[in-house]
């Protein structure tokens, strides 16, 4: 047999769906995974994250007609777990707690039915993979381990088979913040040094930020968006995915007319340009998002004209170090939030306080034209 | 301050120890009054001369357990714990099936487990009489069978060791479901997906994971079902009739019809001593069978 193209993705799914009686979880999805990417599925809860993992792991079945999950070109639709080559870390670690750690470990080795001879040695190695000493931990039994220990074992349990593909389901869901940033950085560096693709399950879009390649947004059974971390932070193609992957103010207007290359937005707060657009039509509704660190503030006489601005009284000022957000009561009552970067000296004493009328003020090629949820 | 700080800690201490006590009082006061007592009288007696009218005479003697190392009773005791295992095993074997069935049973789990205890609603004895009709010559079953014409006399089920062993299973089927159903159903659902994903086809799933985490409900399933059939004697006086004498009704006769009550506390002993044992042996295979740690 030929060797597969360097370029085929290792997982494709083409029109995918699965319901739970009237419940669409998972709702025509299309995406391909690279080989050796760290992908990861973000979203809500409920969004249909985890039955894609699910489906891709062979724990769930595409409906009768729900499309094709493909692993390395193959239909694997009627796959079961045990003949589908991949790993996997569950949310709670399923670690078996009826056997010692290098037990738990050994396994799957066993179950493949690796040389007796060869287990002990794969068992170190895969321990010392995850940085847990075989001599100090090998013998002990799960209940004897911390959180993060369990967490290891049961990444080294995953890894020991040399899966092409990793699943993790909200692993580092249970275990504390400072791990948890050492664990991502971790995972991602097995990723790179393995060359295993990861598929990463959660809905922290901080972590998905730091360890992906590229993420699929879910929502509501479907992918929202699927891009790099700075394509979908950047460009967010619609609302839900602007509030949902940091922080967004979010501006709507009536499509006035063109001038140059930026429409002109009339809306009920004022006026606002944006870049051309291809989607905007004259006479259409315009949806706006604009990161709160792509404002600026201003006091209302002193806007400078070539930069978007709307009139609002601040509503509070907080302090957070690096930055400071000033929240902004616009006139229709809504908040906008402005993030200022501590700029040094120049900033003390706070230039800013409550009860000030301001004006928030961006330029237009600093804001992204949404679609329609 | 450190003297008022110790005599607080100490008080406290004291009221939580007195509570615990009085919490433990009633039980306590009634396992001692109501088994230990008649425990302790009945090991007395067993050591104890025969009285002439029954009861007891003044005075020391080993005869009554001499007397039980006698091929008759040895005979009727090695039947008693042949007939026991089996029936342990049988229950077993039919058992772990429901339990395992039922807690993947969903929202029918609760009405099954309900189905499973409903025969305690009716006294055991009821019951077993109830057997007595299906099983005699004339009973629901012969009955149903000559008339299908696939037999032409009837066969012969009741006052045999199968109606005993029938009695036995159908008696004790529940204690063994209950709690395999316990330890099965409380198994978390992601370690059988763990296993899969690492290979494990449904048979090494069950035996190497399913099985061993419900060894706990395993092991207190056998003993519910072992000791008392063990000690049991109804099911053998209805259904075994004269010839399918087991322990029980032995001790039973000597309390009652023979009137010798030191030899039937010298054999409970011996029947305690021995069912002790077999506990012990029993516990200890299952500790080593169990997966122990170390690959090598």
């Amino acid at each position: 047999m030929a060797a597969p193209p360097p370029d085929q993705p290792i997982v494709q799914f083409t029109r995918v769906s699965r319901s739970f009686g009237a419940v669409k979880a998972v709702n025509d999805i299309s995406l391909e995974i690279r080989r050796g990417e760290f992908f990861s599925l973000l979203g809500p809860s409920g969004c249909g994250k985890t039955t894609t993992l699910r489906l891709l792991a062979g724990f769930e079945q595409p409906d009768p007609d729900g499309g094709e999950v493909r692993i390395a070109g193959e239909v694997v639709n009627h796959r079961r777990p045990y003949e589908r080559q991949i790993g996997m870390v569950f949310q709670n670690y399923a670690i078996f707690p009826h056997l010692s750690v290098e037990k738990n470990v050994a396994f799957g080795l066993e179950q493949h039915k690796v040389p007796r001879a060869e287990i002990p040695g794969r068992v170190a190695k895969a321990l010392e993979m995850v940085r847990l000493d075989p001599r100090t931990f090998g013998l002990r039994m799960p209940d004897q381990l911390s959180g993060g220990q369990r967490q290891r074992v049961a990444l080294a349990r995953a890894l020991v088979l040399r899966p092409a593909i990793l699943l993790l389901d909200e692993p580092l869901g249970a275990i504390d913040l400072k791990l948890r940033k050492e664990m991502q950085l971790e995972l991602k560096q097995l990723n790179k040094s393995l060359g295993i693709t990861f598929v990463y399950v959660t809905h922290d879009q901080e972590e998905a930020l730091t360890m992906s390649d590229r993420i699929a947004v879910m929502d509501n059974g479907r992918v929202a968006q699927l891009g790099t971390p700075a394509e979908i932070y950047e460009n967010p193609r619609t609302a839900f995915v602007a509030k949902f992957i940091g922080e967004s103010n979010f501006f709507e207007g009536k499509v006035y007319g063109c001038a140059g290359n930026q429409w002109e937005i009339r809306g009920p707060l004022g006026n606002f340009r944006v870049p051309g657009d291809a989607r905007l039509t004259e006479g259409g509704v315009a949806r706006i998002a604009v990161r709160p660190e792509w404002m600026d503030l201003f006091r209302p006489e002193a806007l400078p004209p070539e930069e978007n601005g709307l009139e609002g009284t601040i509503r509070e000022v907080i302090y957070l170090g690096e930055t400071m957000h000033v929240i902004v009561t616009l006139a229709d009552g809504a908040d906008c939030t402005v993030a200022l970067r501590n700029e040094g000296q120049l900033i003390k004493p706070l230039p800013w306080s409550r009860g000030d009328r301001a004006a928030v003020a961006w330029p237009p090629e600093d804001c992204q034209v949404l679609e329609e949820d | 301050m450190a003297g008022v700080r110790q005599r607080v800690l100490g008080l406290m201490h004291r009221r939580a120890e007195l509570r615990a006590w009085a919490l433990l009082a009633p039980g306590t006061f009634w396992l001692l009054l109501f088994f230990l007592v008649p425990i302790l009288i009945m090991f007395v007696y067993s050591l104890m001369p025969r009285g002439v009218y029954g009861g007891v005479e003044p005075g020391f003697t080993l005869e009554h357990y001499r007397r039980f190392f006698n091929p008759l009773y040895l005979q009727i005791l090695n039947r008693t714990f042949v007939w026991s295992i089996a029936a342990t095993l049988i229950c077993l074997l039919m058992g772990y099936p429901v339990a395992y069935l039922i807690a993947q049973s969903g929202k029918w789990k609760n009405l099954l487990m309900f189905l499973v205890v409903l025969p305690f609603w009716t006294s055991f004895l009821v019951r077993t009489f109830a057997m007595i009709f299906l099983l005699r010559d004339t009973g629901f079953i012969n009955t149903l069978l000559l008339q299908a014409g696939l037999i032409r006399q009837p066969i012969e089920m009741l006052y045999t060791p199968f109606a005993v062993m029938t009695g036995l299973v159908y008696g004790f089927l529940p204690f063994m479901v209950l709690p395999i159903y316990a330890s099965l159903e409380k198994l978390d659902v992601s370690l059988l997906e763990a296993a899969e994903v690492l290979g494990a086809r449904p048979a090494a799933r069950f035996f190497r994971v399913t099985l061993p985490l419900s060894l706990p409900g395993v092991v207190a399933g056998c003993l519910l079902v072992f000791i008392p059939s063990l000690g049991s004697f109804l099911t053998s006086d209805l259904l075994g009739g004269a010839k399918q004498v087991m322990i029980g009704n032995l001790i039973q006769n000597q309390f009652s019809a023979a009137r010798n009550w030191p030899f039937g506390s010298a054999a409970s002993f011996i029947v305690m001593a021995l069912v002790l044992a077999a506990v012990v042996v029993y516990l200890r295979v299952r500790d080593r069978s169990m997966a122990g740690p170390g690959l090598r």
